[in-house]
């Protein structure tokens, strides 16, 4: 999914919920009844025919088209791909298999049971069309597949074992790294995490995961039993490779496993086997499908997607929600009642040369008999020529999931759903959809919780900053998109703005997030403008809207409507403890001389402050007593300072001094002491 | 010289009347609104408010600010214009001791012990109980269609009961300050109970007003600040103590509702399951909103948590809806209750630990927050912990502070070597008692600057 920047989810953001005013409901805007959809623009290639044959390979998200074996030309194509890529090569036989190495200099392809064919390309993609091969060891040993495990590293899968080479191009030859012996039925190989699953034994449930990490180095981890329904007799293979995949759900490896049901009354389940590093992987979850039939899985999202050919429909399924725990396993229902994929439409030129236009609109067949899925979430229906990514579209999960709380926390663990959930969460204050002050607050909770989990990571680790790919609803979020619609609906009640924001703050305070001054300020000026001072002084009596600088001075600019706000502001510039300047200017602008003399004297900066603001204020006081108390204590401080009570230039009081001699006459003055 | 008998303070008379009623001869006795006691005949009453009026008019020559008290030898009398016209005096008597000197005896009234600004305060407070039960005089009149006798009747009703209650030699400068104990709380905690009330207003609109109290501490007030002020008196003084006697005499037997909670009414419903008795449920009259708006004031408790719930008189009102709320409250309120207490207890416990060598009164004007350690409870039900002559001394010197805007510091040594401090800064006050007999100025100083820093860092109090 394409990643949104912060002005464009903005914008984003701001249609939606335009959309959703104008028509008072998402659903009736767009056909948006489906939630989940083809990728736009399909990967398109040649359909597959007799002269053409079509690969995939997984590993590296590429479709080959091979046409008369090669000789024709081969074209590469893949979402990952930039451009595609066309070369020839020799025809010399149908083609089993075909994969690039990860570096695309190594062309790898399978044409026999027993060799793998080996083309070297330069940098510009050319190749010098000079085949090297190299052929599986024993005599009745039969190549079932093979996988890049490294650049130049290569492991065949064969009936007896598995057999690791590296191909050492400049040479046109490979090195044998190492051979293990083991029965093999099939396999599966998980390119991302470098996983390569063995299926042994005559019921093919004994699973071997070996991995590739290192460089030259095949790590072995325990091997398990899938457990079967039903053991057939005699015994046979009833583990099936297409009922087995290896995915990454949330950042953790699981072995999926098709249950198929013993009798048809009963769903198949999807079994969940979670890797552990130390013992046999172990079973966590079971997802629980109520139906029976073909079924095709793909992850999509962190989200387990089961298609269901017979019904045309698919089902979601989010480890993340909660299920019922027997104390070993955890069984899930799908998130919502199966739904058919999106219509899809293609354009095709026009075979009507009657109809005037070039392109007609083709509705493709889905759940095909020609689709394939190949994991993480990828279709491709090889007769049409389509490769797709399957998309999860979270709008009209807004509407399908009616609990807050669910729908939230489904949300939250959805990438680049932050414009959704902040949909979600101004919709929950909107009248008429407003939710009740215990489901915003059930919200908030799991807002913050990861919004504190976020914090704490960045904070641990604020080297690799912003690492974390997941949805984050922070407080500016909160204020900007959500808080918001405050200020456009004038009908919400400020009692329940304050509300709001106080179970937002609430929330931030349990998880011990500092709240941002904003938010204190929205709800001071709702109080304000509503004349609940009483409530407001509370607040602040109890420190629930915390100190700060701006937030004294909202207050001392309140004291004319509500004279405690003075005496608030004061205490809280006290508290800060660096507003010692603030302070000073509060008292003066009061006309409060002594007390400012005072304050200054108790937190021990009489020897710094500025003497001409203090006369200024004490001559603009036009009281003379206060005058002169004032003028004397600096003459006192001047003496202190420098052993003179005369003021220097540089403190710019002449103006003050003359005044002081004017009122006071010349005797008045503090002697300057003679120099001895 | 030996002492032969003593008088106490007491209350002598207190009335009511209004200056215009009865303008020409022979009717004065329409003035008349309550005369206490009432079995005094028709004349004294008359007279008693005739010499009112004359004094009220006679001062009103020399000030602008009308006629506060009378000192006499035996009495003071204390006046007060609630509403325009309406005047309410109360009289009491000046403490005496009867000495026999040199064969005679010669009778020693004790004026300074009785202080004008209690007194003031406690006329005024008599005022203002009045109003949150019945609202303003203006407001009783204008309800009936200006007949007097309705106002009569509402005052011979209320006051008749009140009076009884005055604990008159008990004044002091709390009955001066008349505030409102708040609860120290954490953020968290406070949070929560604000969270926990507004989902509660938000499920039952028709209560339109709360207020949350611990321990008769109060928490939170949706009501304004004065509503709130005679409230809280009324809640601390009258209800409170009222509720807990009741309990302790097994007097009612309310079922427990047996659902793991321990929340009960107060006053509202005595018995959840019989939905014909709403039990004795007070109206108030509040001005938080709208002037004189008539309000139930249900109150509901659990373990040491209490709620105040104001409902419209005008909102229908009956024991399923309290089955509901009891529903809602019960739980919710035991879970805060318990809460707070383990805060509390620990709180309570760190102070504690270190018990100071003085006595201290706090008084916040702005916000009504008092604090005291001179008084052993709260609600001055068991005393204080000094002598009398320095709660006076208190007293004499608030009424100092108070005449003066100024900030500032007094400092007294008593006969009896106590150090009596009094600081005023700002809109705050504050009194100490130090029992420090060898200490000398500089000390006591120093100890109040040191008091200050550690009790009052958080706030903007001045040395």
């Amino acid at each position: 999914m394409e990643n949104l920047t912060e002005a464009e989810s903005n914008q984003e953001f701001r249609g939606r919920l335009d959309r959703y005013l104008e028509s008072g409901s998402i659903m009736a805007v767009e056909e948006d009844h489906y939630y989940i959809n083809l990728c736009k623009n399909p990967i398109r290639f040649e359909p597959v025919s007799r002269a053409n044959n079509v690969f995939f390979d997984d590993a590296n998200k590429q479709v080959f088209a091979v046409r008369s074996g090669g000789a024709m030309g081969v074209v590469m194509k893949g979402p990952e791909e930039k451009a595609m890529i066309s070369f020839r090569m020799e025809d010399r036989g149908d083609i089993i298999s075909i994969k690039f190495s990860g570096d695309k200099k190594i062309l790898a392809a399978q044409r026999s049971i027993k060799t793998v064919e080996f083309l070297n390309f330069q940098e510009d993609m050319s190749t010098d069309q000079q085949e090297y091969s190299q052929s599986c060891k024993g005599e009745a040993t039969e190549i079932r597949g093979f996988v890049w495990t490294n650049i130049c590293e290569i492991v065949f899968i064969t009936s007896t074992g598995l057999e690791h080479y590296q191909v050492i191009p400049e040479k046109r030859t490979l090195k044998r790294l190492k051979t293990l012996s083991l029965q093999i039925n099939w396999y599966f190989w998980m390119a991302n995490s470098s996983l390569l699953l063995i299926s042994s034994g005559t019921l093919g449930n004994v699973l071997h995961p070996f991995q590739f990490k290192q460089p030259g180095i095949i790590t072995r981890l325990p091997k398990f039993e899938v457990d079967l329904p039903v053991v057939p007799k005699p015994p046979k293979l009833s583990l099936l490779d297409r009922d087995v995949l290896v995915a990454v759900i949330y950042e953790i490896l699981y072995i999926v496993v098709l249950r198929h049901p013993q009798s048809t009354s009963c769903g198949a389940e999807i079994v969940l086997y979670q890797l552990q590093k130390e013992g046999p992987a172990k079973k966590t979850d079971i997802l629980k499908l109520d139906m029976s039939g073909r079924f095709a899985v793909n992850v999509v999202d962190n989200l387990i997607m089961v298609h269901h050919q017979a019904s045309k429909t698919s089902v979601i399924f989010d480890i993340r929600l909660e299920g019922k725990s027997d104390g070993y396993v955890t069984y899930h229902h799908p998130v919502l009642p199966a739904l058919g994929i999106k219509p899809f439409k293609l354009l095709l030129p026009s075979v009507n040369m009657q109809a005037g236009t070039d392109k007609t609109e083709y509705n493709c067949e889905l759940y095909s008999a020609n689709w394939i899925v190949f994991q993480p979430d990828i279709v491709i229906d090889a007769k049409l020529g389509c490769l797709w990514i399957l998309k999860l579209n979270l709008d009209p999960l807004v509407t399908m999931i009616p609990d807050k709380d669910r729908l939230i926390q489904f949300l939250l663990c959805r990438r680049d759903s932050k414009p959704v959930i902040l949909f979600v969460c101004a919709q929950m204050l909107i009248p008429g959809h407003q939710a009740s002050l215990q489901s915003l607050a059930r919200v908030y909770d799991l807002l913050n919780r990861i919004y504190k989990q976020y914090l704490d990571a960045e904070a641990a680790d604020a080297s690799t900053g912003g690492s974390s790919k997941k949805v984050v609803i922070e407080q500016s979020d909160m204020f900007t998109h959500v808080f918001s619609v405050f200020e456009e609906y004038k009908d919400i009640k400020y009692k329940f703005m304050v509300a709001v924001l106080i179970e937002y703050i609430r929330s931030l305070n349990q998880f011990s997030i500092p709240v941002q001054h904003y938010l204190y300020e929205l709800i001071i000026n709702i109080l304000v403008h509503n004349n609940c001072f009483y409530q407001l002084h509370q607040f602040l009596q109890y420190h629930v809207l915390g100190d700060s600088k701006p937030l004294a001075c909202l207050m001392l600019s309140l004291e004319s409507v509500y004279p405690p706000a003075h005496q608030l502001a004061l205490d809280m510039l006290k508290r800060i403890q660096t507003a010692n300047e603030e302070i000073i200017e509060v008292l003066l602008s009061k006309h409060q001389l002594l007390p400012a003399l005072r304050f200054i004297r108790s937190v021990g900066i009489v020897d710094t402050v500025s003497s001409r603001k203090f006369l200024e204020a004490a001559l603009s006081t036009e009281d003379s007593m206060i005058f002169y108390t004032v003028f004397k204590f600096f003459e006192q401080r001047n003496q202190k300072l420098r052993g003179s009570p005369k003021f220097q230039a540089g403190e710019h009081c002449e103006q003050y001094v003359k005044q002081f001699e004017s009122q006071f006459g010349q005797e008045a003055f503090m002697p300057v002491p003679s120099v001895l | 010289m030996t002492s032969v008998s003593n008088g106490s303070l007491s209350l002598l008379n207190f009335f009511v009347f209004n200056t215009e009623y009865g303008p020409r001869e022979g009717e004065e006795e329409k003035k008349l609104l309550f005369y206490h006691p009432s079995e005094v005949d028709i004349d004294t009453k008359i007279k008693r408010i005739g010499l009112a009026e004359a004094v009220v008019k006679f001062t009103e020559t020399f000030s602008d600010k009308p006629c506060q008290s009378v000192h006499n030898q035996k009495s003071r009398q204390l006046f007060f214009e609630p509403e325009p016209c309406f005047w309410m005096l109360m009289t009491v008597s000046i403490p005496y001791k009867e000495k026999v000197k040199d064969g005679q005896t010669v009778t020693e009234y004790k004026e300074d012990q009785v202080q004008d600004s209690v007194f003031e305060s406690i006329l005024k407070q008599a005022y203002k109980m009045f109003k949150l039960f019945n609202g303003t005089f203006t407001t009783i009149l204008a309800r009936a269609n200006g007949e007097v006798e309705s106002l009569r009747q509402r005052l011979e009703h209320f006051y008749s009961k009140y009076l009884l209650t005055l604990k008159l030699p008990q004044g002091d400068i709390l009955d001066v300050f008349n505030g409102i104990h708040f609860l120290p709380l954490d953020k968290n905690t406070y949070l929560r109970i604000q969270c926990f009330i507004n989902s509660l207003e938000a499920a039952f609109p028709f209560v339109k007003y709360t207020a949350f109290l611990y321990n008769e501490k109060l928490v939170w007030s949706g009501l304004e600040q004065d509503d709130m002020r005679i409230m809280y008196k009324y809640l601390t003084s009258s209800l409170f103590p009222t509720y807990l006697e009741q309990e302790l005499h097994g007097g009612s037997n309310r079922p427990t509702s047996g659902l793991g909670h321990y929340g009960k009414f107060m006053t509202g419903p005595p018995d959840l399951n019989n939905d014909k008795n709403m039990g004795k449920l007070p109206r108030v009259f509040v001005n938080t909103n709208e002037i004189d708006e008539e309000c139930y004031l249900i109150v509901y408790t659990a373990l040491s948590a209490t709620i105040c719930l104001l409902v419209n008189v005008r909102s229908p009102l009956n024991v399923p809806l309290c089955r509901k709320l009891d529903a809602v409250l019960g739980p919710q309120m035991t879970k805060l209750a318990s809460d707070i207490s383990e805060q509390y207890s620990k709180r309570v416990a760190a102070l504690n630990s270190t018990e100071p060598v003085f006595k201290y009164v706090y008084f916040n004007h702005m916000n009504l927050a008092q604090q005291t350690t001179v008084h052993i409870d709260l609600q001055k039900r068991s005393g204080v912990n000094i002598p009398q002559e320095l709660l006076r001394l208190l007293g004499d010197i608030n009424a100092e502070v108070s005449r003066d805007q100024e900030d500032g510091e007094t400092i007294v040594k008593t006969t009896s070597d106590y150090w009596v401090v009094g600081k005023k800064s700002d809109q705050r006050e504050f009194y100490v008692v130090i029992n420090q007999r060898s200490a000398n100025l500089i000390d006591i100083n120093e100890e109040v600057k040191r008091l200050c820093s550690t009790y009052l860092n958080s706030i903007f109090f001045l040395e």
